[in-house]
């Protein structure tokens, strides 16, 4: 496997990108910041710019205005770039999949590595979630 | 000179990261108009309710918003109560007890939120930590009592449906102790930084006349002299059973709508206490099974401002229309003269101010770019508000 | 005077009908033609604020339902209009008296096709922009 995906697992950096989401899981990503949880000291931090970014959190249910903005962001992102849908809304899109307004699910779109499904997933189901992602590609040859 | 636009696109922080887009006209440093664009988050869910039987609609308005989460159900419920009657005359009183409880709590949850994400936008990354630390054992508490720390489930029509047990009253009581002081060093931490002071005063202000031409709701008008609190003028709860005051403040700026949240923090404490010392026992659901036709409209004080729903049946167990209007479809376009006139630098505070929820809103947008125009993103607006607050404590404390 | 009363002398002769399903929810009809002379008069003079509006497709035309808030005595007074034309409905907008009203009427217009006329800004507020005319979601004959 790729020696820079190995690389990045030690330092992860997030872009967090919201396709429709009622914020919910957007919070509770925000709150694994926070002291209680505290991920930045393992290393993982949240930017700004999809230009830095391992690691893209999607969370939403896929609305079309929205859809088309996260396809040219993941373009931008640098390759090897691992994408996370956070939230059912991403994994599956909940209630919202036969709204008049949201396009197919996430993972008809772009390439989902890690599911991490709940509305909204706790903090600990979110670190648990990306430490299964980091578990599966260090694990890969 | 020429306007310039600057294009916010990308990542803002979560709140603002439902896409909304602020397309901001500048000449020089001054904002001199705004374009705002929404529709990133609208997911259909006036439709989507049609199709729902009139008991599973809670567990989706739910969803609209994540941290007015107990607002959207319980203004819906009201609603098709309304349709019956009424809830005072429908539901039980240990129900309406808790169901202002859950409203309080989650007035307490959203205000540190909004404490944490002003604090960080100007700079004061601490603020941020400090009062989403505090927010944690409010979560806890609503996993307690809910079984969820968002997304409660708790408001069915005629009643509620988990009660608070005895044995978790005493924790409750033991967490509101707890996060007194916390608001006293909040409080304590804005009135007396004279740096906050100079962000916040005299920024993004909106007159009363303006709060009353562009129909705005919640703290948002209460900070521009407007005398309007849902709870009290059209009460539902147990809000009229309870002494409490509705905070007001004249100047319509940043620092006025900071003070009204914080105060706000201790009314909501002062609140539950009593529900907690009055609630008396009972049954907590009044098993309501039909619908009848009709009309009802309901009405609940988000922490953002009145949340309004409308809910049309015609006897059979789907609403015909169920119309949601969240506070911040009129908070956010009010930004629109609060914006202007100011600093791009004070861009993201003033945005921030009226506590968008876009979510609640159902907006989104962006904006492409004609020449002739500088792109930034909202890390970048961020940036800026916390240079300006380094400068000016270079300034004021150099006066000190 | 009661502000029940107050609008009933000052609206006299525009109300079709009137009902008061409870002490604060009050209901009033009136003609499409009059909405603008009728919210002048309850913005501008009696001073009640204007919460919203929701529009609903039925039989009989389209019904709009003008929401306004009387906050001192917690009254909620809902104007309703029928727009009994679907082919061509239009309206008076109410955005030249209040800003307030701009975003909802947009709304409406993008997701029932309701014309406002006079609105300065009719454009679409929440569906993409590359959303098919003459498809509005909130007409019975649109799928979810």
């Amino acid at each position: 496997m790729d020696l820079r995906l190995k690389a990045l697992t030690k330092s992860i950096w997030v872009f967090h990108l919201s396709a429709g989401s009622c914020n919910n899981c957007d919070i509770e990503t925000l709150d694994c910041f926070t002291p209680r949880f505290d991920v930045e000291r393992f290393g993982i931090q949240l930017i700004g710019s999809v230009r830095h970014a391992d690691v893209i959190l999607i969370t939403g249910a896929m609305n079309r205005k929205s859809v088309p903005r996260m396809k040219k962001i993941y373009a931008q992102a640098p390759k090897p770039c691992l994408i996370v849908a956070c939230g059912i809304c991403a994994c599956s899109q909940h209630m919202f999949r036969d709204s008049y307004n949201v396009c197919e699910p996430l993972d008809k779109i772009l390439p989902v590595d890690v599911y991490i499904p709940g509305c909204p997933p706790k903090p600990e189901a979110i670190i648990s979630g990306i430490v299964k992602l980091l578990t599966k590609i260090r694990s890969k040859k | 000179m020429s306007h310039r636009v600057i294009v916010p696109i990308g990542p803002y922080h979560p709140l603002q990261e439902e896409p909304e887009f602020f397309q901001l006209y500048v000449e020089g440093e001054k904002v001199v108009d705004i374009d705002i664009i929404i529709g990133y988050n609208h997911r259909g869910i006036e439709k989507l309710a049609e199709g729902k039987h009139f008991d599973q609609i809670p567990f989706l308005v739910e969803r609209i918003c994540g941290i007015c989460s107990s607002s959207h159900p319980y203004a819906y419920v009201l609603a098709v109560e309304d349709i019956l009657g009424g809830e005072s005359r429908i539901v039980p009183e240990r129900a309406l007890y808790i169901r202002t409880i859950v409203n309080e709590l989650e007035r307490i949850h959203s205000h540190l939120l909004w404490l944490g994400l002003a604090g960080h936008f100007i700079g004061y990354n601490t603020v941020w930590m400090w009062a989403w630390r505090y927010r944690e054992p409010v979560l806890d508490c609503f996993e307690m009592i809910t079984g969820n720390r968002n997304n409660y489930a708790m408001f069915k029509v005629g009643g509620i449906r988990r009660d608070i047990k005895e044995e978790d009253l005493p924790v409750i009581k033991k967490l509101l102790d707890e996060l007194v002081p916390a608001v006293d060093m909040f409080k304590g931490a804005v009135m007396d930084d004279p740096v906050i002071q100079a962000r916040l005063k005299g920024i993004g202000i909106l007159t009363k006349k303006q709060a009353v031409d562009w129909c705005v709701v919640g703290p948002t008008a209460r900070a521009s002299g407007l005398n309007i609190d849902v709870r009290r003028d059209d009460p539902y709860g147990a809000y009229d059973r309870l002494d409490w005051n509705v905070i007001i403040e004249k100047e319509g700026d940043i620092f006025a709508k900071t003070i009204v949240r914080i105060m706000e923090l201790y009314e909501s404490v002062r609140i539950i206490r009593k529900c907690l010392d009055k609630m008396p026992a009972g049954a907590i659901d009044a098993n309501i099974k039909d619908i009848p036709p009709g009309e009802g409209i309901g009405r609940v004080e988000a922490p953002r401002g009145e949340c309004f729903h409308y809910v049309k049946s015609d006897g059979t167990n789907r609403p015909v229309r169920h119309k949601i209007r969240a506070p911040s479809y009129m908070n956010v376009a009010s930004n629109k003269v609060a914006a202007v006139g100011g600093t791009i630098s004070d861009a993201t505070i003033t945005l921030a101010a009226v506590d968008p929820c876009y979510c609640c809103t159902e907006r989104v947008t962006v904006i492409n770019r004609p020449d002739n125009h500088k792109i930034m993103n909202g890390w970048d607006l961020i940036k800026l508000s916390q240079e300006k607050t380094r400068k000016l404590r270079g300034v004021l404390l150099w006066k000190i | 005077m009661q502000t029940k009363d107050k609008i009933k002398e000052r609206l006299a002769g525009k109300i079709k009908d009137w009902k008061e399903v409870s002490a604060r929810r009050i209901y009033l009809g009136i003609n499409k033609e009059d909405i603008y002379g009728v919210v002048e008069i309850l913005f501008k003079e009696i001073g009640l604020r204007f919460s919203t509006a929701s529009g609903v497709d039925t039989p009989s035309g389209f019904e709009i339902l003008y929401h306004f808030s009387f906050d001192q005595a917690g009254e909620f007074y809902s104007l309703r209009v029928l727009i009994n034309d679907k082919k061509n409905p239009v309206i008076d907008s109410l955005t030249p008296l209040f800003a307030g009203a701009e975003w909802i009427e947009r709304e409406i217009w993008e997701m029932l096709g309701i014309n406002f006329k006079n609105h300065p800004n009719l454009k679409r507020l929440l569906l993409a922009d590359d959303w098919p005319e003459g498809k509005y979601p909130l007409r019975s004959n649109h799928e979810s």
